[in-house]
């Protein structure tokens, strides 16, 4: 523990050793790449997740296109198979988990008055390996056979038939695990260690306590995956049979390892999507956050209960029946906690002061289509009929439902709610509202009326289709053009506001109250809280 | 004017219920025809339910809220933010809620899990990227198919207009008599796979080295189509299923002319082939079995499938040649098809490749060299 706290001290002393002094750091790229603030690294995490953001968008876009008619007209089924592919693990590795460990950087500090990450250079670290990751992920396109046909859930034994893209993406994912490993390490350390004197756990802000509980799923699940993807990788080369039944193996083996880690990863998507929308929601309320204690309560036992339900995505590989009702049981169990977070929020907002800026909006459409999916998610939870529903259409609905409308609705909420402290600059009101409106509109065009293609039995990564699906499948990729054009408004929006966004007032929303906004100058300066604050 | 609107809303509401009662538009699960799938379609129906209360009530406050409590109205912030009570309230409720569905779910479930005392068995063995189907027992034992997409390559892209049932038609149906119980055992020779039926309410993983078993009875004759729904490479979205359910009489009719059939097509394994007649039957049995792979120009996909034409084994040692197709390749996507063909296909096949395209080895495989290659 005394290691600890010398290691606080020296976090001071480094940052400053690090920088000579806060005039002099290094310029150009090289304040990039050797940078240990925890800011810049907040930034450039944010920056990569935009980019990643893209790169997945529009791997969708072809996958809609491809889609838009029956027949093949675009693309081969085998690039069809590599888009899905690298859509999901794009969107999901490289968009949504490191747009929220850019929050973690810039808020964690900010929030609990420490002066940096507990550590600085392993946090450089965690940031530079993702662009390699993102090469390696990318380049699997260029190489003989081209990219992985094989869904992001990457099931053995398909896997075994890939050519070299294969290999490279099980690389991939051993970087990104052990960027996410070392990134929450450091949260981890950060929120035990260097909380400001007075600022006990229980007086930390939500957002806070589910990045606390979301780094401790990371540590204890990205090592599965890393040994799902390994043993994947020595049964292709090194003559292992873990995944192979002439070998003695077993190729179920793999998805109950998968979901093992799959499962709370889901999680890991979503909880702290739950922390943004719980200093939001709040804020724009002018009230403060109902039922905090519960709402800690409902995030942990939410983080627990996801390590115990992951063959919810394996119905139909043949498990025995009291497997089923134990996985339907708890599965069903988790819409408890989630039901008391729901109702915590809606709770804050009665007798509130309710305005709606830009991040309040997102918050509550985060608010109403999150709890959509978390229902689509209780009829999937009922083994029969996901007999009918699992691998169809109605899946892939139920899932964009929490990570697009869920998790990505809620990080616009926070890029905008934050925005000015971070720059001290105001975005584009008008604008704000407008890139809402428009992601909320054709967000539902394109994913409610999957839920009747699954429902009618479409089955999901398929590149071709019977005519009976055609008309929700045109309206469908409709709404996915009109919700990718409108992601470009928003980097737009974010440029226009960087280079020309009128000066943010000290304090933009007047019901925030953590201490980002009441102990600190907007824009933030470089070193923030080298002497901790005192929180009564 | 009002009149005007309300003709408008009837034409409207008029196009909207054409629309949903064309199969087009399918806005739910199918009621399908067993009682497995009418078990599921009353679950899905009573859950919806429950949701539409669920949510009216907590988004009803919701947006009361955002209605009736906004700063722009004047409303001043009430302080609470906490209340014991209430949050035990709506940590216990639900609970119950929950215990109400989890009792029809289980017993739903109990129902459809039953796959005792089937009338018939059939085996479904799932192949890169068509069905096998063995009638294991009951009537028809012995019977022993293979089942494979058969719209039209020019169907799919664009070059000819799509049929009704475009890529739901297969060119051999699983024929199953009505009211009978069908146990189907899944397994598959390379990749997980997954039988699909919604009509019949089946969903099960085909697993390479396993078998795993549901069943289905199917009360009302007709044809139901469904698709592989696991991911299983390139062509996965064109192995469709097709079962055709029909009378005992039909059903018995169907035995007796697929009894005829096989024996008939059963072929002498000691015949003597010549090069010509051997290269004709090999190219159909190329273009059932290898042509999704190595190409009907024998050029196969770069990176992914390789070239036949010119290749070092289809021109090389004709040993080599006949074991890669009996025994296939391990980890690759070349599988070993001395389970799926016969001697004489076997001896076909490698013939048409050895003497098609740019290969001109002369070699006549017989059926007594693809023998003697499988000791
Ligand atoms: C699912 C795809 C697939 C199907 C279907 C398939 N093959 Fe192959 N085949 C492959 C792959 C992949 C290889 C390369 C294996 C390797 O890595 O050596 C291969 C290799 C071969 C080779 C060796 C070529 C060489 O020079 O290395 C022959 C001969 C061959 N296949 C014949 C057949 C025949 C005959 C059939 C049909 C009865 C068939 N294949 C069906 C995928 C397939
Ligand atoms: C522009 C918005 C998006 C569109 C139009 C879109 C569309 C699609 C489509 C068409 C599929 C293929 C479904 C299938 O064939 O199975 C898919 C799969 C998927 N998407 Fe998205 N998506 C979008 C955004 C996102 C985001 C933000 C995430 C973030 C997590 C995401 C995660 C996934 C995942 C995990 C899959 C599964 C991939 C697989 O089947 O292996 N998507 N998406
Ligand atoms: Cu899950
Ligand atoms: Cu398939």
């Amino acid at each position: 523990m005394s290691a600890v706290i010398d290691n606080h001290g020296h976090a001071h002393g480094g940052a400053h050793d690090d920088h000579g002094d806060h005039g002099h750091h290094p310029s150009g790229l090289m304040r990039w790449v050797t940078t240990t603030n925890h800011k810049d690294i907040g930034t450039m995490y944010l920056w990569f997740s935009f980019a990643m953001f893209l790169v997945g968008g529009v791997m969708a876009m072809v996958i809609r296109a491809e889609l838009f008619q029956p027949g093949m007209q675009i693309v081969s089924p085998e690039f069809f198979n590599s888009m899905t592919t690298y859509h999901g693990l794009i969107m999901v590795f490289g968009a949504i988990m490191p747009a929220f460990v850019g929050f973690a950087n810039w808020q964690i500090p900010l929030m609990i008055g420490a002066p940096d990450m507990a550590f600085p250079r392993m946090n450089n670290w965690s940031f530079w390996l993702l662009p390699p990751a993102a090469i390696l992920l990318v380049s699997s396109f260029l190489v003989p056979g081209g990219g992985a046909g094989v869904g992001w859930t990457m099931y053995a034994p398909l896997t075994t038939q890939m050519g070299p893209g294969m290999d490279l993406t099980i690389f991939a994912v051993h970087l990104l695990g052990m960027s996410s490993i070392m990134g929450s390490i450091n949260i981890i350390t950060t929120i035990l260690n260097l909380r400001a004197p007075g600022m006990t756990l229980m007086k930390m802000p939500l957002f806070v306590w589910t990045w606390l509980i979301t780094a401790y799923l990371l540590v204890a699940s990205m090592p599965v995956l890393a040994g799902a993807v390994t043993m994947t990788l020595t049964d292709r080369h090194f003559g292992t049979s873990f995944f192979n039944a002439a070998g003695g193996g077993d190729p179920v083996l793999y998805q109950h390892i998968f979901w093992f880690f799959g499962h709370p990863e889901v999680y890991i998507i979503a909880i702290p999507a739950f922390g943004v929308i719980s200093q939001v929601i709040p804020a724009f309320s002018r009230k403060p956050l109902f039922g905090y204690a519960s709402m800690v309560y409902a995030t942990s036992s939410i983080a627990i209960l996801s390590f115990m339900v992951w063959a919810h995505h394996m119905y139909v590989v043949g498990m025995p029946v009291a497997g089923q009702l134990y996985f339907m049981y708890a599965t069903m169990l988790i819409a408890v906690p989630t039901g008391v977070k729901v109702f915590n929020w809606v709770a804050t907002m009665w007798k509130g002061s309710l305005s709606f800026e830009t991040p309040m909006l997102f918050a509550l459409g985060f608010l109403f289509l999150f709890t959509l999916g978390g229902f689509t998610g209780l009829v999937l939870s009922l083994t029969s009929v996901d007999v009918q529903l699992q691998d169809t259409y109605y899946v892939v609905a139920h899932f964009h439902y929490v990570m697009v409308a869920g998790a990505l609705f809620s990080a616009f909420a926070g890029v905008y709610f934050w925005f000015p402290k971070w720059t001290g600059k105001m975005y584009d009101e008008t604008l704000g509202k407008i890139h809402f409106w428009l992601s909320l509109i054709f967000f539902n065009i394109t994913f409610f009326v999957q839920h009747f293609l699954g429902l009618a039995g479409m089955p999901r990564r398929i590149p071709d289709y019977n005519l009976q699906f055609v008309e929700f499948n045109q309206i469908s990729s409709i709404g996915a053009f009109g919700f990718g054009l409108s992601q470009l408004l928003f980097l737009y929006i974010i440029i226009k506001a960087i280079k020309s966004g009128e000066k943010a007032p000290q304090l933009p929303w007047d019901g925030a109250d953590t201490l980002e906004w009441t102990h600190l100058p907007t824009p933030a300066p470089y070193h923030t809280f080298e002497n901790p604050p005192f929180v009564k | 004017m009002t009149k005007k609107f309300g003709g408008w809303t009837a034409a409207l509401l008029l196009a909207l219920h054409a629309g949903a009662v064309s199969a087009a538009y399918q806005l739910n699960l199918t009621p399908g025809v067993t009682k497995a799938t009418q078990i599921i379609y009353d679950l899905h129906n009573l859950m919806m339910w429950i949701i539409l209360v669920i949510f009216v009530g907590v988004f009803s406050v919701m947006f009361w809220s955002v209605y009736a409590h906004r700063k722009s109205q004047g409303h001043k912030a009430a302080s609470f933010h906490e209340n014991t009570t209430v949050e035990l309230i709506w940590t216990i409720v639900p609970v119950f809620i929950l215990i109400g569905m989890a009792w029809p779910a289980t017993k739903s479930l109990l129902d459809i899990r039953n796959t005792s005392s089937p009338d018939m068995t059939i085996k479904v063995t799932g192949y890169q990227w068509k069905w096998g189907y063995d009638y294991l027992k009951g009537e028809g034992e012995g019977i022993s198919f293979m089942s494979q997409l058969s719209t039209p390559q020019d169907q799919i892209t664009g070059a000819a207009p799509k049929g009704e049932h475009y890529l739901l038609e297969t060119d051999t149906h699983v024929v199953v008599p009505v009211g009978k119980k069908v146990r189907v055992l899944t397994t598959a020779s390379d990749v997980i796979h997954a039988w699909f039926v919604p009509a019949l309410g089946v969903k099960q993983d085909a697993i390479p080295g396993f078998v795993r078993d549901t069943w289905f009875k199917a009360e009302k004759e007709g044809i139901y189509r469904g698709q592989c729904a696991e991911l299983c490479g390139k062509d996965h979205g064109f192995m469709p299923i097709v079962v055709e359910v029909v009378s005992a009489e039909k059903y018995s009719a169907w035995v007796a002319d697929q009894k005829k059939a096989m024996a008939a097509a059963a072929d002498d394994p000691d015949k003597k082939w010549e090069l010509a007649d051997l290269k004709a039957r090999g190219e159909k049995v190329y273009a059932a079995n290898c042509v999704v792979c190595h190409q009907q120009n024998g050029q196969g996909i770069k990176g992914s499938f390789p070239a036949l034409e010119g290749s070092k084994i289809a021109t090389g040692p004709v040993g080599a040649h006949i074991d890669m197709v009996l025994k296939g390749k391990a980890s690759t996507a070349m599988a070993a098809f001395g389970k799926q063909l016969s001697d004489t296909e076997i001896a076909a096949v490698v013939t048409y490749e050895r003497n098609s395209w740019g290969n001109k080895t002369g070699t006549v495989v017989q059926p007594s060299d693809v023998k003697a290659a499988r000791k």
